[in-house]
């Protein structure tokens, strides 16, 4: 599609790269600190359940330099959500700033305000904190056991059965599934259970404030979700939104993470407290303690189909441990369902049937894949097994049931976010052409089924399809607004939030697509809820086409009044003019340009301000699909999974960026690879993580991942920007099924627990009979 | 107490309390190329060039870089434009948050350095210390690759010094 295009499609520059590659200060750590500067530091909770008796600050508060100290004695007392989703969120108002209970390892006990960090963290040190340790709730099954400590015995009548420790249900139901289940010719039945693991941006949550010349209070945050920082943190500390601005300037990265109110709260406060600025940075072990996690799951799926493989029932049941607070818990539970089971979409009897339960384990909350990352590991696994009882090729199967252009899902309309969903069609699906060509370059025929073996090393390959959504349909919002400048340059200012993605850049080319402009003379502002116009932020891979079709419907507009107003120069019908190289033409070939245009427009005849601002509000959310392709090799004697070969074959629509697209799978799947092998909180049997730095809790590094290939299909969504859909999210969810199923071609076992440690591939195949030991 | 030492080309003198890290020394003195990821030497998001060889800046004192050549991600572009680095490493895709990208760069001046022309196993090898948590280091490497070509094809090291014979 890129040759109908001169910008859109092609490698641009990035907006940002040179500051970027230079080290300038853009980060939020990297903004010169205010003079009179407070610092923060935070006390968390030793023991995963616990009340507190007393709280003695006096000597903290005595430290000369300490300026403040919170608690739940001195700060609100409302109820909240730290998510950070649209108004009204649909996570349960079960969070306070701080709490007399504490709920698991890690939650806030008191925040210290002081001169410089040093002295915050020795202050944290004199804080006297009587707790009565009450009996912790350590799994989904004690959650759910008979008489179990309640985690939230407090009134949350928001959450679906806190007397209950349920946080959250949800349910889908079409055609009858056990009389479908009943009938087919073949069934399975699989149980798959995730871990806990954590995002890990290389940036921690960090965020400064301070009141500005007008005294209103200025939060400059490493926040993907800029708009709802400020709603959520003036509701929770009373403040008028007016009151407030939330910049959000680079940030290294958020995955999920950054989609939480975290820390604003507390800044804001001390802030508006002390009339002093603040800053305060999570330490790498509070981004694993005091942060959000994955959820971890327990999934049975059940799939029943006909003797040619055509699925007939697919019946999906999840437990989701959302942790010590509901904080997104019933949208990932739902979004399992959602994102999963349209995919597979001819099966005429489908339940989906979901729960969300409080631990005092941590918090999880949104994490790139949101929910599909397991309910696709399920699926996929429980695919790879009909293949191999109906003696069917693991391609052929999926080819024969996936969804296609056109098609639809009664899930779609059945499972929304926390509501009810939207109905949809398909309107793009380059599904069949991802997996025959990623199918062709990881060598599907001549290597799937072989087990070729080298010394105790054996190789196998293995696949799996996913889809994603492109924004949450007629929730998210996003508006732009253009405005020309005397050189025929625009300003582009959106809401969207550039977590990492380069969203900046993808959203500048379709602008100057548009507009007949070069990338250069598009100046992107974004995230500045003073600043720019409203967008819901960067989450739900919404950027590229939600905020994109605002840029493009801007864009559009101005094109109008460009051509309007060429229209009196070139004394034309503006009908018959056309834009191209910032330019305005007639059929004659005279023409005027855009700077003549901004010129006469900024100070000679007819005078107004070129401009225009345009929204967005999806009606569907049109799914990215891809085929993903793994070639492994497992050691029978150690268990040991090696990870030789990963393609990945894309449907993303249009690619805007084609490398930063590409960078999105990688990134992705490198994270996905980590989670399926390595990566692990380790929670022990007192509720405390292991993992409290990058040494315990290993992140693939470059030496530990083959080189990640990506195909981009040819693809072109007619509801998109230029066609484009998403590619953020899909990438990670691939290496688990995929991993998972080229093991099973490798040795035969099922890996349905993740993560794929040696210890768990040594007892699997121990428990086969082909391990080492046996034979 | 007081360190002098060169910080990119310039003869440099700070005052800092004992117990100051590296880290904390150059971003005090503006050079916020220098990120902190972790402060214990895991993710090489602080990596700096000392002497020429890539150090991570939290594991360090100030005091240790006394009388020594210390050069950041500031230290790389000249008024000429880009360095050759930071050039092939955004064209590929490299970038993508760009906070690990400081670091990563000066580990890969280091290893150009050593390494002129490295295979992609050397490429992963001399980014071990650096942890990316975006990009799944393709692009990554593919700028580093390029880059060496483009050195080898300008005859020009990593200081941005005609090669000499030795
Ligand atoms: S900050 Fe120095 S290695 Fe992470
Ligand atoms: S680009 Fe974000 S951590 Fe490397």
């Amino acid at each position: 599609m890129a040759e109908k295009y001169e910008v859109v499609g092609h490698n641009e520059r990035r907006v940002d790269g040179t500051a970027l590659v230079t080290g300038k200060p853009v980060f939020v750590a990297d903004l010169p600190e205010r003079p009179g500067t407070l610092h923060l530091a935070l006390l968390t909770s030793p023991h995963a359940h616990a009340r507190i008796r007393a709280i003695d600050t006096a000597r903290a508060e005595a430290l000369d330099g300490v300026a403040l100290v919170l608690t739940h004695e001195n700060t609100p007392d409302r109820t909240y959500t730290t998510a950070g989703q649209g108004y009204p969120e649909p996570s349960p108002y079960d969070t306070r700033m701080f709490n007399p209970k504490v709920r698991f390892v890690g939650d806030r006990v008191a925040a210290v305000a002081a001169d410089s960090l040093a002295t915050a963290r020795a202050a944290l040190g004199l804080i006297d904190v009587e707790y009565e340790v009450l009996e912790p709730v350590l799994s989904i099954d004690a959650a759910l056991a008979e008489g179990a400590p309640l985690v939230h015995d407090e009134p949350c009548p928001d959450a679906w059965d806190a007397e209950h420790n349920i946080a959250a249900y949800s349910e889908a139901v079409a055609g009858d599934v056990e009389a479908g289940l009943a009938a087919a010719h073949t069934t399975v039945d699989v149980t798959i259970e995730t871990h806990y693991g954590q995002h890990v941006p290389i940036e921690p949550h960090v965020v400064s404030s301070y009141l500005d010349e007008h005294d209103r209070l200025v939060l400059v945050s490493s926040t993907q979700v800029p708009f709802h920082a400020r709603r959520i943190v003036g509701r929770l500390l009373d403040v008028p939104i007016h009151r407030i601005r939330v910049i959000k300037p680079r940030i290294g990265g958020g995955f999920g993470v950054k989609q939480e109110i975290l820390i604003e709260d507390l800044l804001a406060l001390t802030t508006l407290r002390t009339g002093r600025p603040a800053t305060m940075s999570y330490t790498r072990e509070q981004e694993f303690h005091a942060s959000r996690t994955r959820h971890p799951m327990r999934i049975r799926v059940r799939l029943g189909a006909d003797e040619d493989g055509t699925l007939q029932a697919i019946d999906m049941d999840v437990l989701s441990n959302t942790g010590a607070y509901g904080t997104h818990s019933l949208t990932v539970l739902s979004n399992v369902g959602s994102k999963t089971l349209p995919l597979y979409n001819l099966a005429p009897d489908v339940r989906f049937i979901g729960k969300a339960v409080y631990t005092n384990l941590p918090v999880a909350g949104a994490y790139r894949g949101y929910g599909a990352t397991q309910g696709q590991y399920a699926m996929e696994v429980a695919i790879d097994q009909l293949a191999e009882a109906l003696g069917m090729d693991a391609l052929e199967l999926r080819a024969r049931n996936h969804i296609r252009t056109g098609g639809t899902s009664p899930i779609f309309r059945a499972l929304g976010e926390g509501r009810e969903g939207v109905e949809q069609t398909v309107s793009s699906c380059e599904l069949e052409a991802c997996i025959e060509i990623g199918a062709d370059r990881i060598g599907w025929a001549t290597k799937r089924g072989r087990r070729h073996r080298e010394g105790s090393w054996v190789h196998g390959i293995g696949m799996s399809v996913h889809m994603q959504g492109s924004g949450i349909p007629l929730i998210d919002m996003a508006a732009a607004s253009i405005k020309l400048n005397d050189d025929g340059s625009i300003n582009l200012d959106v809401g969207a939030t550039d977590l990492g993605t380069g969203s900046d850049t993808v959203l500048g080319q379709i602008a100057a697509e548009v507009l007949a402009l070069p990338l250069e003379k598009v100046i992107v502002t974004s995230s500045d809820t003073d600043r720019t116009p409203f967008d819901t932020g960067a989450y739900a891979s919404s950027t590229t086409y939600v905020s994109g079709t605002a840029v493009q419907r801007a864009a559009v507009a101005v094109r109008d009044q460009l051509i309007a107003a060429a229209a009196e120069m070139l004394d034309a019908d503006p009908t018959t003019l056309e834009v191209a190289s910032e330019r305005v033409s007639d059929p004659d070939g005279d023409s005027v340009s855009f700077e003549k245009i901004a010129l006469r427009a900024l100070y000679g005849e007819n005078q107004h301000q070129i401009a225009a601002t345009a929204s967005s509000v999806p009606e569907s959310s049109p799914p990215p699909f891809i085929a993903s392709f793994a070639e492994v090799a497992v050691d029978t004697d150690t268990g040991q999974i090696r990870v030789l070969d990963y393609v990945v074959a894309a449907d993303c629509g249009t690619a805007v960026h084609p490398k930063l697209a590409e960078g999105q799978i990688e990134g992705a799947v490198a994270n996905g690879i980590g989670y399926a092998l390595v990566e692990d909180l380790a929670i022990d049997d007192r509720g405390r993580p292991r993992a409290i730095d990058l040494g315990r809790y290993k992140i693939p590094a470059a030496t530990d991942l083959p080189r990640i290939e990506t195909i981009l299909v040819d693809s072109y969504d007619p509801t998109g920007p230029m066609g484009a859909k998403s590619i953020a999210e899909i990438g990670i969810n691939a290496p688990l099924p995929t991993i998972a199923n080229a093991v099973h071609d490798a040795t035969g076992i099922w890996l349905t627990e993740s993560p794929f440690t040696s210890e768990r591939v040594l007892q699997a195949l121990r428990a086969q009979g082909s391990g080492s030991g046996t034979g | 107490m007081r360190v002098s030492f060169t910080l990119n080309g310039t003869v440099t003198q700070a005052e800092v309390p004992p117990g100051t890290t590296l880290m904390e020394l150059l971003r005090g003195l503006g050079a916020v190329s220098v990120k902190d990821g972790c402060a214990r030497g895991d993710c090489g998001s602080c990596a700096v060039l000392l002497d020429g060889r890539a150090v991570t800046a939290c594991l360090l004192f100030a005091g240790q870089v006394e009388g020594r050549q210390v050069r950041t991600a500031e230290g790389l572009a000249d008024e000429v434009g880009l360095h050759p680095l930071q050039q092939a490493v955004l064209d590929a895709g490299g970038v993508q948050c760009g906070f690990c990208t400081p670091g990563i760069l000066m580990a890969a001046v280091d290893l150009l350095d050593r390494i002129p022309d490295p295979t992609e196993a050397q490429i992963r090898e001399g980014l071990a210390g650096n942890l990316c948590r975006c990009t799944g280091y393709v692009k990554i490497v593919d700028g580093i690759r390029d880059a060496a070509a483009m050195l080898a094809a300008t005859g020009r090291t990593t200081d941005g010094e005609e090669a000499g014979d030795g």
